[in-house]
Parts: C-alpha cells; sequence; structure tokens
C-alpha cells in the first residue's frame, strides 16, 4: 500500500472522532468539572445539595422501580413476540411494521396518549364504568395515588419501546441457523427445551444490546413521566432538567447527571459481566 | 399446528396489533375532538363530534408552526451531518483493517454506555459562550452526537454488504478510487444510507431532554410541548402528540425494510 492509501483510512475518520470528541468527550469531562467545583474551587457542595434535596430519594426509588420492572418485561415481551412472528404462517411483513411504531413515537408523545387513555374522563375510566367496575370519572394520576400513576407511566413506557428490543432480537434470531434447531427437533427435544437450550444461549450477544441499551435509556426516562404526572412522580433526569432549568443551578443539574452516567455504566458492566460471551458459544 | 394453537397464536398476534394501534387511534380522537370530547364522559371509541376544526385551532396557536419549522430544521441538520460525518467512517470501517479500528468501535461502543441528552447540560455554558444556544444548530449539534454512532455502524454493514470485487472490477477498467466509489458503490449503498438518514430525522425529531435545555425562544416542537405542557388544556396536549407523532410513523414506514439490516449488525 502507498503511503497515501495508509492515510486515507484515518482522513475518513477524523471527521467523526473530531466530531465526537467535541460533543461527546468535551461535554463528559465538563459535566464531571462542574458537578465537582463552586466558583472555580473543588467542593463537594452541589452533590450535598442534590442529596438534601426532598424530590431526591423519591426521585432514586421511582427511577430504580421504573427501570427494575420496565425492562424484564420487555425482553419478555419482546421475547414472545419475535417467537411469535417465527411461527407465522403469512402476514409476517404487516405484522412487523406494526409491532414496530411504536419506534417512531418519542417518549413524550407516548406519554400523551397514555394521558389520553387514563386521564380522570378518559378511555379507561369509560370502559371501567361499562362494566359496572367504577361508578363515574375517576381521578387515577394524582399525588395521592402513586400505584395507578406508576402503572400508567408502566404502560406507556412498555408500548413505546418495548420495538426496539423486539427489533434487535428478531435481527439476532435470524442470526442463528435454522440447521440447529431442526437438529434439536429430530433428536426429539420439545419447543420449549429448544428454546430453553438452543434458542436463548445463542441470543446472548443480541439480549446483551438490548439490555445494554433499553436499560441505559430507561435510567433517562423522563417526557413519559412528564406527561403523564407532571412533577408529581419525580425520576433522575426530570430533577436534572429541573435544577438546569427553573433553579438555574447548573452545578445540581450536573451532580445529577453524573450520577446518572455512573448508575448507567455500572448497569452496562454488570451486563457485559454476567452475559459474558464466550467465543465458542457463537454460531 | 393444531386448530386450537393456532386460534391461540392469531388471538395473540391480532391482541399485540390492538396493543400497538388502540392508543394511537384514541389519541387521534383526542386531537380531533376539541375541548368538547376531552370532557365528554363516559367515551365513545366512535369518532362523533370530531372536526379539524379543532386541530386547526391547535395549529394556528402562537408558537406551535414556528417550533415545528424549528424541529425540521434541526432533524435536517442532524441528518445531514451524521451521513457526512458517519457514512466516510463506515466506509473505512468496512473497506480497510489499520491500526486503531478497535479503539474508533470502543469510541462508537461507549457511546452507547452513556445517557447522551443529559451531556447537554454542560453544552448550555459552552454554547452560550459560542453563541449557539437556542439555535436549531446548536440541537441539531447534540442530536448528530446521538445519531452518528448508528449511521458509523449501519453504513459499516451496508458497505460490508456490497462485495469488493466490483470495485476491484471498476479499477481495473481505468476507473480511479474515487471514481469506482461514485459510480459503483454509492448507487447501490444510497437506499440504505436513505434508511439511515430518516432513522437520524427521526431521532432528531424525537428528542426532548436536550432540545428542552438548550432553547428558551427557539424552541423545537418536543421542547415547546414539555414547557407548555402544565398550562396547556388536555386537548391541545393531544393535538400536539398527534402532531408528533404522524411524521414518525410515516417515517418507519418508509424504512421498514432496513430496519432490521440496521439493528442486525448494531448488535456486534
Amino acid at each position: 500500500m502507498s503511503a497515501r492509501s495508509k492515510l486515507l483510512p484515518y482522513l475518513l475518520l477524523a471527521p467523526s472522532v473530531l466530531f465526537l470528541a467535541a460533543l461527546f468527550v468535551v461535554p463528559l469531562f465538563e459535566t464531571i468539572a462542574l458537578s465537582f467545583s463552586d466558583n472555580g474551587a473543588p467542593s463537594l457542595a452541589h452533590y450535598q445539595r442534590m442529596a438534601g434535596d426532598l424530590n431526591f430519594w423519591p426521585a432514586i426509588r421511582n427511577t430504580f422501580l421504573l427501570v427494575l420492572t420496565v425492562v424484564p418485561l420487555q425482553v419478555a415481551l419482546a421475547l414472545g413476540m419475535a417467537s411469535m412472528l417465527q411461527k407465522l404462517p403469512r402476514g409476517r411483513d404487516l405484522i412487523l411494521w406494526i409491532w414496530t411504531i411504536p419506534l417512531g413515537v418519542s417518549d413524550l408523545a407516548a406519554g400523551l396518549v397514555w394521558l389520553a387513555i387514563m386521564q380522570e374522563r378518559g378511555y379507561l375510566t369509560s370502559a371501567l364504568a361499562a362494566l359496572g367496575l367504577i361508578d363515574g370519572p375517576t381521578q387515577w394520576l394524582t399525588y395521592e395515588t402513586p400505584g395507578t400513576l406508576f402503572v400508567a407511566i408502566l404502560l406507556a413506557e412498555v408500548w413505546r419501546a418495548t420495538a426496539i428490543v423486539f427489533i434487535i432480537l428478531v435481527a439476532g434470531l435470524q442470526l442463528i441457523p435454522k440447521e440447529y434447531r431442526e437438529a434439536a427437533e429430530i433428536f426429539g427435544a420439545s419447543p420449549w427445551t429448544t428454546f430453553l437450550r438452543i434458542t436463548l444461549p445463542l441470543l446472548k450477544p443480541s439480549l446483551q444490546t438490548a439490555l445494554i441499551l433499553r436499560t441505559v435509556l430507561a435510567f433517562e426516562v423522563f417526557a413519559v413521566v412528564y406527561a403523564i404526572a407532571g412533577r408529581n412522580f419525580p425520576v433522575l433526569v426530570g430533577e436534572a432538567y429541573v435544577w438546569q432549568r427553573d433553579n438555574q443551578a447548573y452545578g445540581v443539574a450536573a451532580a445529577y447527571a453524573v450520577l446518572i452516567v455512573v448508575i448507567s455504566l455500572a448497569a452496562t458492566l454488570f451486563y457485559l459481566r454476567v452475559l459474558r460471551n464466550k467465543s465458542e458459544q457463537r454460531p | 399446528m393444531s386448530a386450537l394453537r393456532r386460534l391461540v397464536y392469531a388471538t395473540g398476534v391480532l391482541a399485540l396489533c390492538a396493543w400497538v394501534l388502540v392508543p394511537i387511534y384514541f389519541i387521534t380522537l383526542g386531537a380531533f375532538g376539541g375541548r368538547t370530547g376531552v370532557f365528554k364522559w363516559p367515551k365513545s371509541v366512535l369518532p362523533v363530534d370530531t372536526s379539524f376544526a379543532a386541530f386547526k385551532l391547535f395549529l394556528s396557536i402562537e408558537g406551535v408552526g414556528h417550533a415545528a419549522l424549528n424541529s425540521v430544521i434541526a432533524a435536517s441538520i442532524c441528518m445531514v451531518l451524521s451521513i457526512a460525518l458517519g457514512a466516510p467512517a463506515g466506509y473505512a470501517l468496512a473497506r480497510y483493517s489499520f491500526p486503531g479500528q478497535n479503539v474508533y468501535r470502543l469510541l462508537i461502543l461507549l457511546t452507547r454506555a452513556f445517557p447522551l441528552a443529559i451531556l447537554a447540560l454542560p453544552l448550555t455554558v459552552i454554547f452560550i459562550r459560542v453563541g449557539l444556544y437556542d439555535t436549531p444548530l446548536g440541537v441539531a449539534l447534540i442530536h448528530t452526537a446521538l445519531a452518528l454512532p448508528f449511521a458509523a455502524l449501519i453504513s459499516s454493514s451496508l458497505f460490508l454488504g456490497i462485495p469488493r470485487e466490483f470495485e476491484e472490477a471498476a479499477w481495473v477498467f481505468g476507473c480511479t478510487r474515487a471514481q469506482a466509489f461514485r459510480k459503483i458503490v454509492l448507487p447501490l449503498a444510497l437506499p440504505g444510507i436513505a434508511a439511515t438518514a430518516i432513522f437520524a430525522f427521526v431521532i432528531s425529531w424525537n428528542e426532548v431532554f436536550a432540545a428542552s435545555v438548550l432553547t428558551v425562544r427557539e424552541r423545537t416542537l418536543t421542547a415547546y410541548l414539555l414547557t407548555v405542557l402544565s398550562e396547556s388544556p388536555l386537548h391541545f396536549r393531544f393535538a400536539g402528540g398527534f402532531l408528533l407523532i404522524v411524521p414518525s410513523i410515516a417515517f418507519i414506514f418508509a424504512v421498514r425494510k432496513y430496519l432490521f439490516a440496521m439493528w442486525g449488525i448494531a448488535n456486534r
């Protein structure tokens, strides 16, 4: 190779590297610096203010509660959908499109969609009244009804973001040679055993991607919550938003951001460890 | 499969379709139902009393049109930048093996392990300093940081899918590297790149947090809706939600063929 063509790949990569350095690496270190300094001096004041805030512990609890319920539900649902799709005799393209529609829906819009259903005079109360279960319009989404508030947010998140897990898993399933499953069938394995012993282990890399992506995004949950609950259901990113926009306390917002980044990284490392891919497991 | 099992499957598939579609139908009714529709109870699942007037009223509110325009501008810039920066990187990853390749892949992977929108917080300070704060361009830049890693990965797999021999044949027939790329590779990769571009557009169109933090007057549609959320009546919120959803559904329809190719490789 000539010197010029040796240089070429680097020239092609350079613009994106510079861009990511400017808008990913620099802000990352800025956030950390901002959160640990007060008027130019190193300080933990922002973290103290964050931890001392009335909404801090509820925000942590709510965010974790959401992530720990939403993500497993989505993986289970997406796995079910992906295996259903494989067994579909026809109309796969149409079903695929319908099931992936929520991928295009923003979290804010998803929150508003479920607000339309769950609001006091919405479709849910109408349906329940028609069944004779309740007498009239009911307030589900207030500070006094944390249970139903949580369920509404949970439904909206599951509705919106299962599609991405589904797509990653379907793409992963397509990579598994179907001979593996056929062999299992010949040796008399039941569909359930085949799924547990063949499909699931081979799907590990896709599961890992889906879990990392979804967990990181789930810790960022914000607009869905804001649309349905306003500030009645504090979450971490919501608090960062409030400190930044309403209180103009950039340092405290940065402290929240660092906390979220640390939690997301910890979750990522956890998945990378637990779902480690041994090379011999790859098809 | 037995008839019973087939029935169970069909019911499940249809139920999941309804689970996706019915809520969208409901917010559509909400968007076109106006004030009276929102307060009517019990609700009818049929479109009674719906009209374009209610939705038109929403569109005529000061700020909605401007915000929608800002969204389109930011998303278009994000789309162009993601492809302009990501596609060359994808080509380099697909066609060359060179030292540092894995470092680059690691950088791309790292961006996925971070909640990127959160990085908009310190950018407020930097953007104010350089005059990018409260501009669609500023929003587009952070959205590009979100979309660029995907654009690079996806286009790398697109180029991998085009046999190197095609290019080599062109060289043999006297094309330069650039000509071979333009005449052979580009036409083959173009549909996939277009799909990637649309995907970048949707990422930007839907993003809420960064857009809200980085704008005050020049809000995007999502940022506008978020800030007026608490004081606006329900039917306006539903109209806003509907306005957000429609283009995204059209876009997902446009790229449906490529979704799996795109996410299949995003796996690795």
